[in-house]
């Protein structure tokens, strides 16, 4: 069998282990665009803030590739798919042959069209490794950044810039920070923390436009600025399945084998779209674990395995100065809202079921929450009134503690 | 594979393994002059409530949703024991956001801590077992 | 003001404590408590409630704590002990009988200790019993008269009901109330392994142990607990239980409190209420009487299985024997006066009742002077401590011993002699769910099979030493034995020659 992963980030790398779990010997060609072994992206931010470097922000080890006997080629994109005659052809030309694809191209940092954004000197996203290295070679103490976009990736560029820069404002359209994961009172928490350490906040406000490294927001406020980073979404890379009449929505459509409509042909990953069980319909996760998942699951399925990956759900785990934030699923039905020393917990839940959470401070043990939602778990059948006090395994009955513990 | 298994019809709210846990974990000569005035931070833990009482610890799933979701790549499985590498985690608390029992936990230097069955401090048994003085936790291929 | 001071001291090293409060978690009758003040945490005792049990020593992962004797004294004198003195105290307070558990602690001679055993030396030779067949399996029940034969002269065979025994030690009666369903276990699943009994003692037997009835003793006491048709089916032996070394000639009364859901189906009485066995059996005043109810129980499984009656050692207990070995019974059960316990009047336990060495060797001796003694077996409990005192029992013409103490000792009794408190801390002597689990009988049953064991290796030393290879040729053979420092009248009774004769 001849495998061929266009990606080489945690989606490709788990489709290499999902693969090698069931074969062996296949050969397994892995294309990457960077020239990067795969590296965690999430991290970028703790490089610049020093908790990782360049050696350990790798994502697997350096035998990874060898051990389980992957040929990479790195620094090269696919620029097309030929489904008919089972290749692909690189931007080199090159072509390489496969009877099975995976799909992992991941997503792109969307631009938003801004008069003047042309003329902005010293500006990048923040999503790979050469946009953190910019960062560094660019910030210095004098330095002031505008980050563009209040969502998970901006304030985690934030967080590992404070301290280094002389300021950092924070521009979003949203009425809140981490619009994505937090309702407008959780939003707060966070955002007085970033504020406390000196982030300055533009809310409900966009840049109106750009002249050179100053930015005219909409509210004509001015904002003068050395260094633009943009973090306002993502876009998923979608157009080489597109282009060959894949079935594609916002992402990618996937099966719950992770098969797109395409024979041969598999995605997952940012770029494709799952389904949501908490949600009850399909959008795109673009979240390291799903990556993974999907990954793995293809991966199988392409060497011949029979699994699927069914229970996906928005999940996610931020912290700023060691105040941490963890949420999943969907924030759907009643809301039940607890705090105690500062802690907040809320819980959706509908039809007998855990919909969606978020912790803001104490997150300890978040999981078993998060695995009422995945597994559907029926509240009517654990002490719900203890577990939403304090998440603990004794909230369920003894059958399936026993089940737990014992097995 | 050999793992730890805790029968809670025997737990005796104790709280020895997670004593003989800190200890085997932090190491030292003795477990008075390691543990003495120190809070501890065992991998192994006793939940309780009324009159039940068992320890929970990592239970090495054979589908290890807390390898799958770390976003360092700082966990692996070797010979089926989940291991993090403490060097490479930065503390993003993915693995608890997954984990279905609880069982990671966060050390004082902000990264993640989990049962390693005693592998990674030369213990042939995991300490837990070797002082559980009731046999409520057990090491045992199943 | 009360008089009633602690009895022990708790001592604890702080330095090695590390407030993990296992102590605390432990002790079931609240000794220790952790106090958080601005200083810090500290462990506070109170030794008032200290039963000197050791669960807290012996959990304590740091060994910080030890429990001494309390040094506080009374004036010296050698008439009003500091016992007597203390137990007016309690009296007068508060109006009562005073109870104790486990057996009688009091300074009385212990004959074992003052019996010395034979050895091979040049004319007849020792047997090494890890080269040589050893044999420890025992027979119990009545032995053949003789030989009949037919009217054709062919051998009639007689075959009566027996206990067939690995090793000449059995469990001795413990009700199911009095310990706890762990400690039965234990005893019932170490029985089975080792190839002998337990015994259910006069509390029934538990639904859940049927299983374990071919090595189980079924009781029937005075007040005739649990007692039916299939009780008394699923024993391989029925003992009629008509006394008790540690308290003899009085019943036993097991307090509501202890008479849980299960007890009480057990024993067959209301939860919650008083279990009282009377003194006496009410249908027995006689050897008659007693023939009648032996003669009852084989009716009623079909001549089956073997009786026991059991008694105390008492002072006329020779007589009493041999009463007993013609009233059908196959085995006769002698408990001395050092038996254990679960609650009696302390001055019964400390005062009645006679030595269990003296009473077997006499015992013993009448059977035979009166040609009965292969009507019966004769099975000897109340203090068998070691290997040694087994030999030395089955040397002055025991078939079997019974143990109870050294099996409780073995699953982890440390003899605080509190059981009447119903709190034993190592789940023994106690009804409180939460104490009885400590009790794990995979562990429970794994130290009593490794003591019987070990005692049973020790048993074919002792008698290969003395050249003998079977319990068979050790029984009785009193020629084994010496005493040390005893009168004539001792070694007469014990039927042995003192040391250098």
């Amino acid at each position: 069998m001849n495998y061929v992963i266009i990606g080489n980030s945690v989606c490709g790398i788990a489709t290499v282990e999902g693969i090698r779990k069931l074969d062996k010997k296949g050969k397994i060609t892995l294309i990457g665009n960077e020239k990067y072994k795969a590296y965690s992206r999430p991290l970028i931010s703790y490089l610049i803030e020093g908790k990782t470097d360049l050696n350990k922000i790798n994502y697997r080890s350096d035998e990874f590739y060898e051990e389980n006997k992957v040929h990479t080629v790195f620094g090269k994109k696919v620029v097309k798919i030929d489904n008919d005659e089972k290749k692909v052809v690189l931007d080199n030309g090159k072509e390489i042959f496969f009877d099975k694809l995976m799909v992992a191209t991941g997503s792109k940092p969307f631009i938003p069209p801004i008069a003047g954004y042309e003329t902005v000197k010293n500006k990048t996203s923040f999503m790979t490794i050469d946009d953190a290295k910019y960062l560094m070679e660019h910030i210095d103490i004098s330095k002031n950044v505008l980050i563009m976009g209040a969502g998970l990736i901006g304030l985690k560029c934030a967080e590992c810039l404070l301290g280094k820069v002389k300021f950092i404002s924070v521009v979003d359209l949203a009425d809140r920070v981490l619009p994505s994961i937090l309702k407008k009172e959780e939003a707060k928490s966070v955002q007085d923390v970033l504020e406390e350490k000196g982030v300055k906040f533009y809310l409900e406000n966009s840049v109106a436009s750009f002249e050179k490294n100053v930015a005219f927001l909409k509210d004509e406020q001015v904002l003068p600025f050395d260094i633009l980073v943009t973090a306002v979404g993502v876009r998923p890379n979608v157009e080489l399945v597109k282009e060959i009449g894949g079935v594609v929505n916002r992402g990618i459509v996937i099966n719950d084998k992770c098969e797109t409509s395409l024979k041969d042909i598999y995605a997952g990953g940012d770029c494709a779209e799952t389904f949501d069980i908490s949600f009850g319909d399909k959008r795109v996760l673009a979240i390291l674990p799903n990556a993974y998942l999907e990954g793995e699951t293809a991966g199988e399925n392409m060497a011949g395995g029979n699994k699927t990956f069914d229970n996906a759900i928005p999940m996610n785990s931020i912290g700023f100065f060691g105040f941490h934030i963890i949420s999943a699923g969907t924030y759907d039905g009643e809301k039940i809202a607890i705090e105690e020393d500062g802690n907040k917990r809320i819980f959706y839940v509908k039809d007998d079921l855990l919909k969606g959470y978020m912790l803001i401070g104490k997150v300890d043990k978040a999981g078993i929450y998060t695995s009422l939602i995945r597994n559907k778990t029926k509240l009517s059948t654990i002490d719900f009134n203890a577990i939403i006090k304090e998440p603990s395994l004794i909230c369920f009955d003894k059958k399936r503690r026993d089940e737990i513990l014992t097995n | 594979m050999k793992r730890v298994y805790v029968n809670e019809k025997w737990c005796l709210g104790c709280h020895l393994c997670e004593y003989n846990c800190a200890y085997a974990n932090v190491g030292g000569i003795n477990m008075y002059l390691s543990l003495k005035d120190k809070k501890i931070s065992p991998n192994v833990r006793i939940e309780e409530k009324d009159n039940i009482t068992y320890a929970v610890a990592c239970r090495h799933c054979s589908d290890p949703i807390c390898l799958k979701s770390c976003i360092a790549g700082a966990i692996s499985q070797e010979d089926g024991v989940i291991k993090i590498n403490k060097d490479k985690c930065v503390g993003c608390h993915t693995c608890i956001l997954v984990c279905p029992y609880g069982v990671l936990h966060l050390t004082d230097n902000g990264v993640m801590q989990k049962c390693e069955l005693c592998t990674n401090n030369g213990s042939k048994t995991p300490a837990c077992v070797k002082g559980c003085p009731n046999n409520a936790i057990v090491f045992m291929e199943k | 003001m009360n008089y009633q001071y602690a009895e022990f001291e708790v001592v604890r090293n702080d330095d090695r404590c590390i407030r993990c409060r296992v102590c605390e978690r432990q002790c079931a009758n609240e000794v220790h408590k952790l106090v958080e003040t601005k200083k810090g945490n500290f462990m506070i005792s109170d030794e008032t409630k200290c039963v000197d049990c050791h669960r807290c020593v012996s959990l304590c992962p740091t060994r910080a704590l030890k429990i001494v004797k309390s040094d506080l004294t009374f004036r010296k004198n050698d008439n009003w002990h500091e016992s007597n003195i203390k137990e007016i105290y309690k009296q007068a307070e508060t109006g009562g009988v005073l109870l104790s558990s486990m057996g009688n602690p009091e300074n009385f001679p212990v004959y074992f200790d003052k019996i010395l055993i034979n050895a091979s030396q040049v004319t007849n030779p020792s047997i090494d019993p890890l080269r040589e067949p050893m044999e420890t399996k025992v027979s119990l029940g009545k032995r053949n008269h003789g030989i009949k034969r037919d009217k054709d002269g062919k051998i009639v065979p007689q075959k009566y009901p027996s206990l067939e025994l690995n090793l000449p030690i059995m469990f001795s009666a413990m009700s199911y109330g009095s310990i706890s369903y762990n400690a039965h276990e234990s005893l019932a699943r170490a029985a089975r392994e080792l190839g002998t009994y337990y015994n259910t003692g006069e509390g029934g037997l538990h639904q859940d142990f049927y299983k374990y009835g071919k090595n189980t003793i079924v009781q029937v006491a005075s007040g005739r607990f649990g007692v039916f048709e299939d009780y008394l089916e699923t024993g391989s032996a029925i003992e009629i239980k008509m006394g008790q070394g540690a308290k003899p000639g009085i019943g036993g009364h097991l307090p509501g409190e202890k008479i849980t859901e299960d007890v009480s189906k057990t024993r067959m009485i209301p939860v919650g209420s008083d279990a009282i066995s009377p003194a006496p059996h009410h249908d027995i005043y006689s050897i008659e009487d007693l023939r009648q109810l032996v003669f009852s129980l084989k009716e009623a499984t079909n001549y089956k299985k073997p009786i026991i009656v059991k008694v105390a050692a008492v002072h006329n207990i020779s007589a009493i024997a041999s009463g007993i070995a013609r009233s059908g019974a196959d085995i006769i059960a002698i408990d001395g006066f050092r038996g254990g316990t679960g609650a009696a009047p302390t001055r019964i336990r400390d005062n009645v009742g006679i030595p269990i060495e003296l009473a077997l060797a006499s015992v013993d001796s009448r059977l035979r002077e009166e040609g009965i003694r292969d009507n019966v077996s004769l099975v000897v409990g109340g203090s068998i401590r070691s290997s040694a005192d087994i030999v030395k029992a089955i040397a002055l013409g025991a078939d079997a011993v019974y143990i109870a103490t050294s099996a409780l000792i073995a699953l982890g009794c440390h003899l605080c002699r509190t059981c009447q408190a119903g709190k034993c801390n190592w789940g023994i002597a106690t009804q409180v769910p939460e104490l009885v689990k400590r009790l794990n009988p995979d562990i429970g049953s794994k130290k009593l099979v490794n003591l019987l064991t070990a005692w049973n290796r020790e048993i074919k030393e002792l008698m290969g030493g003395m050249g003998i290879n079977s319990i068979e040729a050790l029984r009785g053979n009193r020629l084994m034995l010496r005493g040390v420092g005893l009168t004539q009248k001792e070694l007469d009774i014990l039927g042995i020659k003192h040391a250098g004769e």
